[in-house]
C-alpha cells in the first residue's frame, strides 16, 4: 500500500466512522421526538379525562315517604320526587316558584336512581330515613370541581353593615363594589350593578343582623361574567352554602363505567359501547381468524401454483390497503341490503370487520407458515406423515407466534376501526347496554365520536375518559395477545 | 470439468460380490429424474442389497441426493421434479399408483443432512411415528418402543433422564442420533441418510459411524456422503456418480483400491470433484 493509498483509506475510515455517529444521533433524536409526541398526547388525554372518574354526590337524608313510594309497588314510586324533597330541605331560604325550579335543576333528572337502588333492594326502608348519595347534574357538578368557572372566596376586611328596609337589604363595607355577591349572616346578597342605587338582590334570606364583624362574612367572584355560565349566580350561592354545609362528597362516577349513553352527561356510560366492541371483537376474532389461517395454510401448502392462485395473492394483497370505508359500504350493500340483516348489530360490525382484516391476517399467516424451516416438514414427511399432519402438526405450532402477531395488529386496528361501522348503523344513540349479536349497539370509537361532537361541556371529559378505556382495553387485548404468543413460543 | 459426452453410463449394474450372497433389496432399472428440463439422473439402474451399508459418492450435483430421494418419494414434493424408469424396494414398485406413498415413506426412512429434531421432547421426537402410524397399542407400548429406538440409536443413556427436554437442546451429533432414533422408531426396513455427518465434527461422526455399522445387521443403509474416507470407513458397496450417472458400483474396496473407471480413480485419487 503506498503512501497516497493508506492516507485515502485513513480519510475512508474517519468517514465511515462519522457516517455511523451521524446515524445513531437520527435514531436517537426519532425516538426522542415519537416518545415526546406519545407522553404529551397521553398526558394530555389523560389530564382531560380526569373530571369523568370522579363525580359530586349530594349526601343526603332522605325520608322514604311512603305515600310517594307504595310499599306494594316500590318500583313505579317517585324517587325523584322524593329526593327533591330533601334537596330543598337542604336550603329552606329558597321559596319562589322560579328559584325552586333553579335549584332543582342542579340536581340530575335521575338523581333518585340510588335511592331506588337501594330500596328495590331492602324495600323495608320506605317510611325510613336513609342516607343516599344524591346524583348532581353535570353542571352543578362541573362547577364544584371548579372546571367551567373559577371561583373565589374572600373573606371580608373589616366590618359589614347591613341595612334592612322592610323586604330591602342594603349593604355596606369594604369591597362591596357593585355586581359584588355577599354570603353574610347566613343568607347572601348580589349587590346592584353600578349607577343604580336599588337595594341588594336577596338571593338567599339573612338571619337578623345588622353589623357583620370583620371575617364572618365573605365576597365571592367569578373568572366568568354571569352570562358565560351554565350555573347563574343565584345555583352558585346555593351550591357555595351547600359546600359550606359538607353536603358535596366526592366519589367515583360508577355511572360513567356501568350506564350506556345518555343524552344527559352525567348519565352517561361507556359500558354499552365497551360491550359492543367487545362483541364486534369477539365476531372478528372467531371469523377472521380460523378462514385467515386456513385460507394462509392452503395457499402456502396446498394450493397449486398457477395463474388462478397467483390472481388471488395479487388481489389479497391489494385488498388490505382498500379503505375501511370500502368496507364499510360492502357491508350496507351485502349484509344489511341484500341479506337484509338487522341495523346496528354487532353480528354486521363484526363481519364487516372481519372482511377487513382477513387480507392482513392472511398476509401474516402466510409469511409466517413461509418462514418454518422446510427441514421440519421434510423431517415429518420423512417418517411417513401425510402432507396434512405435517403441516397441523410442526409447520403451524412454529407458524402460530407469527400468525398470532398478525392477528393481534389486525385486531388492534380494528378495535379502533370507526369509518365502516357508521355506514352500518352503528353511530346510532343507544341507551341500552347490548345482551346478544343482534342487538342494536355501538362501539367506543363511535361512542368516543359521537361524545366529541356533543356542546356539554362534561362530555368533554367523558369524551377523553372513553379514549383512556379504548386505549386501556387495546392495551388488555395486545396483553392477552402476546400473552398466548409467548404461550405457543414455549412449545419450542 | 467438461462433460465428456463419449464416457459409457452403466446401464446395467455391476455385480458386486456382496450380491451373490443376498437379494437385491432396492433395484432400479433405467430411472430418469428431471428437475423441470434440468435431467438430474439419467438411465440408472443399480442393485442395493439388505443388510449392508451401501455409499453413494461423487462431485456435487451429480444427482446422489436425488436418486436417494427418489427411493422414499421425497422428490414428490417438489413441485417441478419428474421421475421416470422403475424403482422397487422388496419388489414392489414405489412410483405405482397403488403405493400408498406414507405407508412407503414409514418403511423406507430417512436421515437429512442437517439434525433436524422437531421442536418437541426427545420423547415425542421418537414417539410422533409410532403414534401416528398407530403402531402402539397404549402409552406402556409406546414407551417400549421410544426407548428401544433410543437404545438402538446409542442415544439412551445419554438422555434417559431428561426425555421430556426439549430435543432441540441435544449437541449436534445428539440431534443427528435423535434423528435416526426417530426414524427407526416407525420400523423401517432400508434408512436413506442424506450426508448425515456432514454438520458435524469428528467425534460426533465418529459416533454416527459406529451406529451405522452397528445398524446394517438389522437395516438396508444407503447413506450420500462426501467424505471418502467416511465412504470407505463405513460401507460395504459404493457407488461413484458422476453427471447423473452411475459410473461405477462395487465392493467397496474394490472401488477404493482397483476402480474400473478412469473417472472413479480420478475423483477418489482427488484429481477432480
Amino acid at each position: 500500500m503506498t503512501e497516497k493509498q493508506r492516507k485515502v483509506q485513513a480519510g475512508n475510515i474517519a468517514r465511515r466512522y462519522a457516517a455511523e455517529k451521524r446515524f445513531r444521533l437520527y435514531g436517537v433524536a426519532a425516538l426522542t421526538v415519537t416518545t415526546a409526541f406519545l407522553a404529551v398526547l397521553l398526558v394530555d388525554i389523560v389530564w382531560r379525562s380526569l373530571p369523568a372518574y370522579l363525580q359530586y354526590n349530594a349526601v343526603m337524608t332522605v325520608t322514604v315517604d311512603a305515600s310517594k313510594i307504595d310499599p306494594a309497588k316500590p318500583a313505579a314510586g317517585d324517587f325523584e320526587g322524593v329526593v327533591k324533597a330533601a334537596w330543598r330541605e337542604q336550603l329552606p331560604s329558597v321559596e319562589s316558584r322560579a328559584d325552586r325550579r333553579l335549584l332543582n335543576s342542579l340536581l340530575s333528572n335521575a338523581g333518585g336512581s340510588e335511592l331506588r337502588r337501594q330500596v328495590l333492594a331492602d324495600p323495608s326502608l320506605i317510611g325510613k330515613e336513609v342516607s343516599v348519595p344524591v346524583m348532581l347534574s353535570d353542571d352543578a357538578d362541573l362547577y364544584l370541581k371548579g372546571v367551567v368557572t373559577g371561583v373565589a372566596r374572600a373573606t371580608g376586611d373589616g366590618p359589614l353593615q347591613i341595612r334592612a328596609e322592610g323586604e330591602n337589604y342594603f349593604l355596606s363595607g369594604r369591597g362591596i363594589d357593585p355586581g359584588a355577591i355577599v354570603l353574610a349572616a347566613g343568607g347572601a346578597f348580589k349587590i346592584a350593578p353600578e349607577g343604580s342605587s336599588a337595594p341588594a338582590e336577596v338571593i338567599a334570606a339573612p338571619g337578623p343582623a345588622a353589623e357583620v364583624p370583620a371575617g364572618q362574612w365573605q365576597l365571592l367572584s367569578f373568572d366568568t361574567p354571569e352570562t358565560g355560565r351554565k350555573i347563574g349566580d343565584r345555583q352558585a350561592v346555593w351550591l357555595e352554602m351547600l359546600r359550606d354545609k359538607n353536603v358535596f362528597e366526592r366519589q367515583v362516577a360508577w355511572n360513567f363505567f356501568l350506564n350506556g349513553d345518555s343524552r344527559e352527561a352525567e348519565q352517561a356510560g361507556i359500558l354499552g359501547s365497551i360491550v359492543g366492541s367487545l362483541m364486534v371483537v369477539f365476531v372478528t376474532v372467531a371469523l377472521s381468524l380460523p378462514v385467515g389461517v386456513a385460507a394462509a395454510i392452503y395457499l402456502e401448502e396446498f394450493a397449486p401454483k398457477n395463474r388462478l392462485t397467483e390472481l388471488i395473492e395479487v388481489n389479497i394483497n391489494n385488498l388490505a390497503a382498500v379503505p375501511s370505508i370500502i368496507f364499510g359500504l360492502l357491508g350496507l350493500a351485502v349484509f344489511l341490503s341484500f341479506f337484509g340483516m338487522p341495523r346496528s348489530v354487532p353480528l354486521v360490525g363484526g363481519l364487516v370487520i372481519a372482511l377487513m382484516s382477513l387480507p392482513t391476517i392472511i398476509i401474516a399467516s402466510r409469511a409466517a407458515v413461509r418462514a418454518v424451516p422446510p427441514s421440519i416438514r421434510e423431517a415429518a414427511l420423512g417418517i411417513g406423515a401425510s402432507h396434512q399432519q405435517a403441516v397441523f402438526h410442526h409447520v403451524l405450532p412454529l407458524a402460530m407466534p407469527g400468525i398470532m402477531t398478525g392477528t393481534i395488529l389486525a385486531l388492534a386496528s380494528a378495535i379502533g376501526e370507526t369509518a365502516p361501522l357508521l355506514l352500518i348503523g352503528m353511530v346510532a344513540f343507544i341507551v341500552d347496554i347490548p345482551s346478544g349479536f343482534l342487538d342494536s349497539a355501538t362501539v367506543l370509537p363511535v361512542q368516543i365520536y359521537l361524545w366529541s361532537d356533543l356542546p356539554e361541556k362534561a362530555f368533554e371529559a367523558r369524551t377523553a375518559a372513553a379514549i383512556v378505556v379504548l386505549l386501556v382495553i387495546m392495551m388488555v387485548l395486545n396483553a392477552l395477545a402476546i400473552y398466548l404468543r409467548k404461550r405457543f413460543e414455549r412449545r419450542w | 470439468m467438461n462433460a465428456p459426452a463419449t464416457f459409457k453410463a452403466i446401464v446395467t449394474p455391476a455385480s458386486p460380490r456382496i450380491m451373490a450372497e443376498r437379494q437385491p433389496k432396492i433395484v432400479a432399472r433405467d430411472v430418469d429424474v428431471f428437475y423441470g428440463d434440468k435431467h438430474a439422473i439419467k438411465k440408472l439402474s443399480i442393485d442395493i442389497p439388505d443388510r449392508a451399508v451401501s455409499a453413494f459418492i461423487g462431485p456435487s450435483g451429480c444427482g446422489k441426493s436425488t436418486f436417494l430421494r427418489a427411493i422414499n418419494r421425497m422428490n414428490d414434493t417438489i413441485p417441478s421434479c419428474r421421475v421416470a424408469g422403475n424403482i422397487t424396494v422388496d419388489g414392489r414398485d414405489i412410483y405405482d399408483r397403488d403405493i400408498d406413498v406414507v405407508q412407503l415413506r414409514a418403511n423406507v426412512g430417512m436421515v437429512f443432512q442437517k439434525p433436524n429434531p422437531f421442536p418437541k421432547s426427545i420423547f415425542e421426537n421418537v414417539a410422533y411415528g409410532p403414534r401416528i402410524h398407530g403402531l402402539a397399542g397404549n402409552k406402556t407400548d409406546l414407551e417400549e418402543i421410544v426407548v428401544s429406538s433410543l437404545k438402538k440409536a446409542g442415544l439412551f443413556e445419554e438422555v434417559k433422564d431428561r426425555l421430556q427436554h426439549p430435543g432441540t437442546g441435544l449437541s449436534g451429533g445428539q440431534q443427528q442420533r435423535l434423528c435416526i432414533a426417530r426414524a427407526i422408531a416407525v420400523n423401517p426396513e432400508v434408512i436413506l441418510m442424506d450426508e448425515p455427518c456432514s454438520a458435524l465434527d469428528p467425534i460426533a461422526t465418529a459416533r454416527i459411524e459406529e451406529l451405522i455399522d452397528e445398524l446394517r445387521q438389522n437395516y438396508c443403509i444407503v447413506i450420500v456422503t462426501h467424505s471418502m474416507q467416511q465412504a470407505a470407513r463405513v460401507s460395504q458397496l459404493t457407488a461413484f456418480f458422476h453427471l447423473g450417472t452411475l459410473v461405477e458400483f462395487g465392493d467397496t474396496d474394490e472401488v477404493f483400491t482397483a476402480p474400473q473407471e478412469k473417472r472413479t480413480q480420478d475423483y477418489i485419487t482427488g484429481r477432480f470433484g
